[in-house]
């Protein structure tokens, strides 16, 4: 346990070997992970907490990490030696529960950097406890920490109040700690200057055009010349053989191989299971899944996303959120599930209400972006703009309404903002990995899935009877052929495969950006919503999925209209 | 209070400028919460910035930086050095 944003996600996975995700701001972690690891003969579990600066919880993460707190055996408490003082309120009202506890002084080459010089003997001899210097990021200190977790004591009992803590803390920082001065470094200049008013959105201009073009450039050269070559060149000839194997022909070939005619594969439409259902997700998605993780992880560990809060602070009041809000809505331009869980940093359930509902119904997943480039974009740049500007006016709109509609205020922004830090190739590498691996696993199969499932019901005729019944909306406000509704159905399964399949409908590029619009706002996909479920409960998501319904039906009924 | 010294709510505050905390005009629960961050009684803190349209203030105390929304800063009363 300890205070947010001082390692202990890092710390957690030298101990354990498990890899979570961490980066460079307070609340990355927003739920807890079991771990294993070996003293001497024993197994032990190793739980990582979020992290909290007090016993007293104001958001939902820190309430997770109080309700684990009381179970262990032992508490490593990890502490950031670059702010002792702060740290060591936390440390004491811990030392005052009856649970033995040792004391990781993380980030200490960090501290000595910056001039701060801890009297290690006189730390241990006043707070009574093992406390042990860790750099968790190279894994300095790990060693002889994981020594000192049998000898964690419970130090003499004592109990103070909020006033006499302080006093105390103010004790030990005089005895222990000596600070020398220091001049102010480039990358702290750099900080300043990214919450100053003028020069931070010039900043967050910058950094965001960056980051996209960059995630578009990457994504695209990636499928240009790498995936869509490597399919075309050796997929081809497999498939082919296989396609003559089966018959050339009938249900079975129509599912695995598709529909191909004259040794040509076209890999969106054929809708085969070794077509499309490994052309979508591999050299469509995967690109974009990798450039968007790349971007967004060096954003995480520079340290920048808290200081984009601060300057979309005052815009995000008018939505009912705080500028912390921006890092949840970030996150769901990647996926939507971890970002619907990361909402728990907000500290009201009002705003995790109107951030959760914003992000599934205005914020497009990688995996529904990739397809937009790819499908909308061959029909022109301009209406993958009106793709993005619609759903940024949904987002706005959307927001303005909840805002005055729900109950209650935005509270205050407080937090804490961390110094940049130069990311290290391994710690990104490491992240982006664990991301792609995510796609790889949970994501393909579902698309492999999704593609069956589509193929069964075609052959059933299920597709044309739902059809026929849903066409006065489908086609009577939204404008789209009536079959777009399998679209939307299987959009529930998977965002990339339903805009694959809506693609091979022949539509116009105005249907198209239509369907896109309506592919994104129109319910979250399965995963998405059962996150929903769990983090808002029935009542709520069910409010949530109301104001969904009639956002779509009414962007999509406007877009229709005016395109 | 001494001619000398002068009181300034922290989004009153100058950026750059640096001062001692002399009191929090709230009640125990902003108290507690300000003080686990470190903002506290008697605790030197400078201002760095802040955002136009009543936007959050960022200050610095103990060389840590800390973006405290606009209506929590208004509370937070400065003594400013000479």
């Amino acid at each position: 346990m300890g205070n947010p944003n001082v390692g202990k996600s890092v710390v957690f996975s030298r101990l354990t070997g498990v890899r979570v995700i961490t980066s460079n701001y307070p609340g990355t972690t927003v739920g807890f992970t079991q771990g294993l690891m070996k003293i001497g003969e024993e197994s032990v579990h190793i739980i990582d907490v979020p992290g909290i600066y007090s016993l007293e919880a104001s958001s939902e993460a820190e309430k997770i990490a109080l309700l684990i707190h009381d179970t262990g055996d032992r508490i490593i408490n990890v502490v950031n030696a670059a702010n002792l003082e702060r740290n060591l309120y936390l440390t004491l009202q811990l030392l005052e529960k009856n649970i033995p506890v040792v004391v990781a002084l993380n980030m200490w080459d960090d501290a000595q950097y910056r001039g701060i010089h801890i009297d290690l003997e006189k730390l241990r001899e006043l707070l009574g406890v093992p406390v042990i210097p860790t750099v968790a990021l190279t894994g300095q200190g790990i060693k002889e920490l994981v020594e000192n977790i049998p000898g964690a004591v419970v130090p003499a009992k004592s109990t103070r109040n909020h006033h006499e803590r302080w006093v105390e803390i103010g004790r030990i920082i005089k005895l222990v700690q000596r600070i020398s001065h220091r001049h102010r470094t480039m990358l702290e200049r750099l900080a300043d200057a990214s919450v100053k008013p003028f020069t931070g959105t010039v900043l967050a201009a910058v950094v965001l055009t960056c980051a996209f073009l960059v995630i578009r450039f990457i994504g695209e050269s990636l499928i240009d010349h790498v995936l869509d070559h490597f399919f075309k060149t050796f997929w081809t000839p497999v498939v082919l053989s296989i396609s003559s194997f089966l018959g050339g022909a009938g249900v079975l070939h129509d599912i695995v191989v598709g529909h191909i005619s004259g040794g040509e594969i076209h890999y969106i439409e054929s809708f085969g299971l070794l077509t499309s259902g490994l052309y979508i997700p591999l050299a469509m998605v995967l690109p974009y899944i990798f450039s968007f993780y790349l971007m967004l992880g060096l954003l995480e560990d520079t340290g920048y996303l808290p200081r984009l809060a601060v300057l979309m602070d005052t815009f995000m009041h008018r939505l009912g959120l705080h500028g912390y809000a921006i890092i949840p809505t970030l996150l769901g331009f990647g996926c939507k599930v971890p970002a619907v869980l990361s909402t728990r940093i907000l500290e009201s359930k009002r705003e995790r209400f109107i951030a959760a509902t914003l992000i599934s119904i205005a914020v497009p997943c990688a995996a529904l972006q990739a397809m937009i480039f790819g499908l909308v974009g061959r029909e022109g740049g301009q209406y993958v703009a009106v793709v993005y500007g619609t759903l940024f006016s949904v987002w706005i709109i959307v927001g303005i309404i909840l805002n005055r509609m729900v109950k209650g205020f935005s509270p205050e922004l407080l937090i804490e903002i961390p110094p940049y830090r130069l990311p290290t190739g391994r710690a990104i590498l490491l992240k982006l990995w664990m991301r792609v691996r995510g796609f790889l696993i949970e994501a393909v199969p579902i698309i492999l899935g999704a593609v069956l499932v589509i193929n069964v019901m075609h052959v059933l005729g299920v597709f044309s009877a739902v059809a026929s019944f849903t066409s006065p909306v489908i086609t009577g406000i939204l404008g789209l052929p009536s079959e777009a509704v399998t679209g939307l159905i299987v959009g529930l399964l998977r965002k990339d495969v339903a805009l694959g399949m809506l693609s091979t409908l022949s539509m116009s590029a105005k249907q198209l950006v239509v369907s896109s619009v309506v592919l994104a706002m129109f319910f979250p996909c399965i995963a998405v919503f059962v996150m929903l479920l769990k983090e808002l409960g029935v009542r709520n998501t069910m409010k949530s999925s109301g104001i969904m319904i009639a956002a779509v039906l009414i962007t999509g009924g406007i877009l229709n209209i005016i395109l | 209070m001494a001619d000398n010294e002068k009181l300034l709510s922290l989004d009153r505050m100058q950026s750059g400028q640096s001062g001692v905390i002399d009191s929090i005009q709230g009640g125990y629960g902003l108290v507690k919460r300000l003080s686990t961050l470190g903002i506290r009684h008697d605790k030197r803190i400078t201002k760095i910035s802040s955002m136009f349209m009543r936007g959050p203030v960022t200050i610095e105390i103990d060389r840590v930086q800390v973006a405290i929304g606009f209506g929590m800063a208004s509370r937070i009363m400065v003594k400013i050095d000479e």
